[in-house]
């Protein structure tokens, strides 16, 4: 944001992949060093079920960091995911005490995100306004109406066939989640790194009105990449609520955070132009293995969100500090 | 200049429609004494505005208000109970707050990190901190001393102290922000920091100025607010960043910088103060407050953009930003 930055395109002399090799390669290092001390610093670690209990705790999140690393890297951002998270899973609620079945539900809960997405993106490719004030507004908004609808009540009682999203196993300790997850990394690689979709995505992010010169539909791009944001949303509404098995609209406060910290450690770029997927799988794994970690350890959850205020900080300022010197 | 105070007498014009509209319906809202209130309550809002609306100008943002807030309204609190004077309290929170600010400003001016994700990180270490400090542990209304808590609501010449106060630093600021070289460094870094650096401006150090002012109202507000509310926990103000943002916006400051008045920022968060407030009387659940000020940024940021079309501006303007 400071003017340097913008005045010398320095960066685009050491060839971009090359850079992104190399923090992928420091992430592979960072996962393994987790890896390890977790082993050591808890007995309880090394357990087949334990591990796969704590891919939950990065999933969801990290299905709407695929997106958003997207949406980052063309040099917009959406601050609003987690209150989609809120709205859908009040939708979803709203619908079962109507008495809808699951696969309605399931409907609902990503037609919430679509449409959230579409709020969002008509409101920033459409109008043309700054995405970060947009999505705080619509922040509020969705998380308003969550809390229009609900008050200081809850949803319950989701039907049995529902419980499989966030409860479910595919096959021996992989949950349908942690499927999901992989699945969906492999839908958003192939998006990003191979289609021109993914080269317009890049193109944007590093000059827009050059990419406009060049003949990409940039507003038709923005559009759909906040609408693939508010679907991911969606999805991992449905999958939260799920595993919660409840609705409050409380749900997943604070999660924009999470993801944004998941979408920068997997070495996306904030000012946008650069980033991979293979990225944000890595630091996805990363904030899980900790997140895990420190659970083991009995680490309050606040103490754990001091460590990654630092992280988000840290592995921006630390390349920033060693170019310096 | 003529189209921005144009914009200010109509969210002038429209709170007054607002406050009209409540009184239609319950006299009682427009008695002085409860428009006083209206305005007390809304003190911390509007000098946690004034500093956002700084470092808006300066093409940032400082997400780490609430949580700068929390943390010198602890520490203010725990001074108290080690039984320290408030006079040494008072600017003791101020320099924290401060002192926090400066921790983005450093990170923004030295290492050049976005400041989005500067203030999104200390926002959580700032929190976090507190629980550090405490435990957890609340401190409550009978471990502060009777002085401690009593200083905002002492009334002065009919209005409450927190009010004297935003109403001093509304002035203050004015002032600083269109009589100083520091207030004109401010809109130049903002408006064009290219122009600014030929103009002998040092971009960085003035957005850390920004900063350092932003966090020394938000320790001041700190104190003010748990002083106030007679309690101090870690969570205080949780998500009122959001709402100091949407002061600003609603007030018609420019996200991409260089462009708005204080008088807009105050404006803005009394235009969120006189809802809060008539909520309640009307008869509007609570619950309604979150998404209605969600949509009026919605609609603020929108009616902002129109604005500027309509001036012809905007093809520079967003040439720029990019």
């Amino acid at each position: 944001m400071t003017p340097q930055t913008r005045v010398l395109p320095d960066r685009l002399q050491s060839p971009a992949v090359r850079a992104l090799r190399s923090w992928e390669a420091i992430l592979v290092a960072v996962a393994i060093a987790v890896f390890v001390t977790n082993s050591f610093a808890s007995p309880y670690f090394l357990n087949a079920w334990n591990l796969s209990d704590a891919t939950f705790n990065f999933t969801e999140k990290a299905l709407i960091a695929f997106a958003m690393a997207l949406l980052i890297i063309s040099g917009e951002i959406d601050l609003s995911v987690a209150s989609i998270i809120a709205l859908a899973s009040t939708a979803m609620g709203v619908a079962m005490a109507a008495g809808a079945e699951t696969p309605v539900l399931v409907l609902i809960g990503i037609g919430t995100g679509l449409l959230c997405g579409v709020i969002n993106g008509a409101l920033v490719a459409g109008l043309g306004l700054p995405s970060i004030v947009v999505t705080i507004g619509t922040m509020s908004l969705f998380r308003g109406i969550a809390y229009i609808v609900l008050g200081d009540k809850a949803f319950t009682g989701y039907p049995a066939s529902f419980k499989f999203f966030g409860q479910g196993y595919v096959w021996w300790v992989f949950s349908f989640e942690l499927a999901l997850f992989a699945g969906m990394a492999v839908v958003y690689y192939l998006l990003l790194h191979r289609t021109s979709f993914g080269r317009a995505v890049f193109a944007i992010g590093n000059n827009a009105t050059a990419a406009q010169f060049s003949g990409i539909r940039v507003a038709r791009v923005r559009f759909i990449l906040f609408l693939l944001t508010g679907v991911m949303s969606g999805i991992a509404a449905v999958c939260l609520t799920s595993r919660l098995g409840s609705t409050r609209p409380s749900i997943a406060t604070g999660w924009e955070l999470e993801v944004v910290t998941m979408v920068v450690l997997g070495g996306v770029s904030i000012l946008g132009g650069s980033g991979s997927i293979p990225g944000v799988v890595l630091a996805a794994l990363i904030m899980g293995m900790v997140t895990f970690g420190f659970g083991l350890l009995n680490v309050p959850g606040i103490v754990m969100s001091i460590f990654l205020g630092l992280l988000l900080i840290g592995v921006i300022a630390l390349p920033r500090l060693l170019r310096r010197r | 200049m003529s189209l921005l105070k144009s914009r200010e007498a109509l969210l002038a014009l429209a709170i007054l429609v607002l406050i009209g509209v409540v009184a239609a319906r319950f006299p009682a809202f427009v008695r002085p004494g409860n428009l006083a209130n209206v305005f007390n309550d809304t003190s911390p809002l509007i000098i946690l505005a004034i500093g956002q609306m700084i470092v808006i100008l300066t093409k940032c943002i400082d997400l780490s208000v609430a949580a700068n807030l929390a943390l010198c309204g602890m520490v203010a609190a725990l001074m108290n109970g080690a039984g320290v004077p408030l006079a040494v309290i008072l600017p003791g929170v101020i320099v924290l707050g401060g002192a926090l600010g400066a921790v983005n400003g450093v990170l923004v001016w030295k290492l050049g990190i976005p400041s989005i994700v500067v203030t999104l990180g200390t926002m959580t270490i700032f929190r976090g901190s507190i629980f550090l400090m405490t435990g957890g542990q609340w401190v409550n209304a009978h471990q502060m001393s009777e002085a401690f808590k009593a200083l905002p609501r002492t009334v002065l010449l009919g209005l409450p102290v927190m009010s004297w106060m935003a109403i001093a630093l509304i002035a203050l600021f004015g002032v600083v922000l269109t009589r100083t070289a520091l207030g004109r460094a401010f809109y130049a870094v903002g408006g064009n920091p290219h122009a600014a650096v030929y103009a002998g401006i040092n971009v960085g150090r003035t957005q850390f100025a920004a900063f350092v002012i932003s966090g020394a109202l938000a320790g001041l507000a700190g104190y003010l607010w748990v002083a106030r509310y007679a309690v101090a926990y870690v969570d205080i103000a949780s998500g009122f960043e959001l709402d100091v943002v949407a002061a600003c916006v609603i007030g018609g400051v420019a996200i991409a910088g260089g462009a708005g008045t204080i008088t807009g920022a105050v404006l803005g968060a009394l235009f969120l103060g006189v809802i809060k407030n008539a909520l309640p009387v009307v008869g509007i659940s609570p619950f309604w407050q979150m998404a209605i000020s969600g949509a009026a940024i919605v609609l603020a940021v929108a009616f902002n953009a129109t604005q500027s079309r309509a001036s012809g501006r905007i093809i520079l303007k967003s040439a720029e930003a990019r």
